[in-house]
């Protein structure tokens, strides 16, 4: 038996000429959340979808607890599909129009029946439904409703009681929020966070909001043009971030206080993102790194330990110990602006 | 009140839909003093759009538009088409959120900013895309002069924003409305935005109305702020003082439940607004945050509350 719920392993996925995911290393233990954050075109979404088998790598392998699904076809793939499930951003286009809140839900039930797989306090699918229901916080007879009498939120309840009603080993929650106005956005978040701790399933959250999953996750990933450029326990990555791209992430986000936000220089990195069919060589983030050196424009930095907890970098100008260059200190304010 | 450059006074805004009228704007009054910074804050269906879509006459036929806009003086509500044709990107321009559908995918950026130009004031083709260039390298555009002569694909979100800002800033308006205008983008590229704004304002004094549901947007840049829900503005106030001291019950609410990184080390659990924001057929004399508020008190239900001291509340927070 294994310690991980999930373990990729030099993970590639091509579209074609795009190069979406380019070797992701990342393990998930039982139990545990782990964020994995980045921003639009970085290849997170690809990685989750990878993770489900919605999309097949092109290398490299995905491991369930102890069953390596890479590359199992649709039938060989079935028993594993109660292992794993998935929480897209948008509830109304993740949720059948024609099919009742009842049938979505229950449905992963009547697959696993199909199966003989179904297990006996399950049996009864309405009340085992009902029971989803409720621990996302809806009333049983929502069941009876269409996705599209329900509020956003509502909604994607609806779709967390969908992937938990197999008790899955892991759950993928690709931007569960971000559809979201605030005030239902915590509410969601506290619900995945109890859920997690009263379940125990490890989870995978993907998301572009550091601030989101700080409460949330013990471990986070990031990720950018199709690689990782820094994992680590929670509190070194905010705390201690090595990498100039994580660090710049920190510093952009805007903080909601007016005082401390004004203080602050965020580090402005550039608009222009390099395109993932023709990465740029050597570290893939010299282009808007503020520190690059020679060396990161063509030599590749492999991904080092720096730290405890598996504090790991991609970066050839953080040292051994951790220490390097922080962008946060030489942030230029001017953002190219002509003043 | 001198200094005032936009002064909205009861501005209610319906809309005719087949399921019949609904309420979307109910009554806002605002003012936006010269080279200011509005934000007009609140989550999806508050309003805030719809109160700067009618600003200058941008919203469709279906909608009924009542009280009184004034821009330096001048009434824009009923106003015909040409005085309004002749405000729009003169005294007020628009920043959108989206900027690849408020671009013309098939002209040039450079044609499109000098558009504007020769429209408002009669520049030459040249002397407009000379400007152009000039705007471009205003808003932090790397080598502008070869810029100016791509099409708005060629750009990144980014830089396609930027061309917005610099179209919406070609003639000097006296008011700025952004539309959420970094919402659509990543935020690493909404803080060179907000940089860019901020720059604008110290070097133009352009007054600017900023439409937001991001309060980490408002705290870098507002310098007063009106909060809306259902319809209303339900606070205002100075920012620091809204932050420090929210004194209505949703306003307190969003502040609590808005994730910040560093402030939720550990377990702490996020605030929650139970409930849901109402779509209103019509606005009830009564408050309409009532049933999801805290603080509520019997008069909550029966009676409006009307904003006094910068908040429109029976109960307010502090007190």
């Amino acid at each position: 038996m294994t310690e991980y719920a999930l373990e990729l392993e030099n993970l590639v996925m091509h579209f074609g000429p795009v190069r979406a995911v380019d070797g992701v290393s990342l393990r998930i233990p039982k139990g545990s959340v782990v964020a994995l954050v980045g921003e639009s075109g970085s290849g997170k979404s690809t990685v989750g979808r990878c993770i489900v088998r919605l999309l097949e790598p092109t290398e490299g392998t995905v491991r369930l607890a102890d069953a390596d699904i890479t590359h199992l076809n649709r039938r060989k793939l079935r028993p594993h599909r109660r292992d794993v499930s998935i929480v897209f951003q948008d509830p109304a286009g993740s949720l059948d129009p024609r099919l009742s809140v009842g049938d979505i839900v229950g449905e992963p039930l009547r697959l696993m029946r199909r199966r003989g797989a179904l297990p006996a306090e399950q049996r009864n699918i309405p009340s085992a439904v009902a029971d989803a229901l409720r621990r996302v916080g809806l009333r049983p007879e929502v069941a009876q409703r269409s996705p599209h009498e329900l509020s956003g939120g509502q909604r994607q309840r609806v779709s967390i009681a969908r992937a938990l009603i197999s008790s899955p080993r892991l759950l993928v929650a690709d931007e569960p929020t971000s559809a979201l106005d605030v005030s239902v956005q915590a509410s969601v978040l506290n619900l995945l966070a109890d859920l997690q701790r009263d379940l125990g399933f490890a989870c995978l959250f993907i998301t572009h909001d550091l601030s989101a999953v700080e409460y949330l996750a013990d471990e986070v990933a990031v990720m950018y043009l199709g690689q990782l450029v820094e994992q680590g326990p929670r509190e070194r990555i905010f705390g201690v971030p090595a990498h100039p791209y994580t660090q710049a992430l920190l510093s952009a986000a805007p903080v909601p206080d007016p005082s401390t936000q004004r203080a602050r220089r965020p580090v402005l990195l550039g608009d222009d993102l390099p395109s993932a069919i023709d990465p740029p060589p050597g570290c893939r983030f010299h282009t808007r790194c503020p520190v690059a050196i020679d060396k990161c424009r063509t030599v590749v930095p492999e991904s080092r330990v720096i730290g405890e907890g598996g504090h790991q970098v991609a970066c050839h100008l953080v040292n051994d110990d951790g220490t390097g260059p922080d962008v946060r200190d030489q942030a230029d304010t001017t953002g190219g602006v002509a003043r | 009140m001198t200094g005032s450059v936009l002064e909205v006074k009861d501005l209610s805004v319906t809309f005719r839909t087949e399921d019949g009228p609904l309420s979307a704007v109910d009554r806002v009054s605002l003012q936006v003093t010269d080279g200011e910074v509005l934000a007009i804050v609140g989550e999806s269906g508050c309003g805030k759009s719809v109160t700067a879509m009618s600003l200058a006459g941008l919203l469709p036929r279906t909608a009924t538009v009542e009280g009184s806009v004034m821009l330096d003086g001048v009434e824009l509500i009923g106003a015909d088409k040409r005085t309004l044709r002749s405000i729009r990107g003169r005294e007020v321009a628009y920043i959108f959120q989206e900027p690849m559908t408020s671009l013309n995918p098939v002209f040039t950026v450079g044609y499109q900013i000098s558009e504007v130009l020769r429209v408002h004031n009669g520049l030459s083709r040249q002397a407009a895309r000379k400007r152009a260039v000039e705007l471009l390298k205003l808003v932090g555009i790397p080598s502008a002069e070869r810029r100016v002569g791509d099409y708005p694909h060629q750009l990144s979100g980014g830089m396609r924003q930027r061309v917005m800002i610099a179209m919406a800033v070609a003639c000097d308006p006296k008011v700025l409305i952004a539309d959420e205008p970094t919402t659509a983008l990543d935020v690493t590229i909404q803080a060179g935005i907000l940089d860019v704004l901020r720059a604008l304002r110290e070097r133009l004094g352009t007054s600017v109305v900023l439409i937001t549901h991001d309060l980490g947007v408002v705290a870098d840049l507002a310098d007063r702020v009106a909060v809306m829900y259902a319809g209303r503005v339900v606070e205002t106030a100075e920012v620091h003082e809204l932050f420090a001291r929210p004194q209505h019950p949703y306003t307190a609410g969003l502040l609590g439940a808005s994730p910040s990184a560093g402030r939720h080390a550990g377990t702490h659990r996020l605030n929650e607004i139970p409930g849901l924001v109402p779509v209103l057929a019509q606005q009830p004399d009564a408050c309409t945050f009532a049933d999801r508020c805290p603080r509520a008190i019997d008069i909550c239900t029966t009676k409006q509350p009307v904003l006094a001291a910068g908040v429109a509340c029976w109960n307010p927070e502090g007190r």
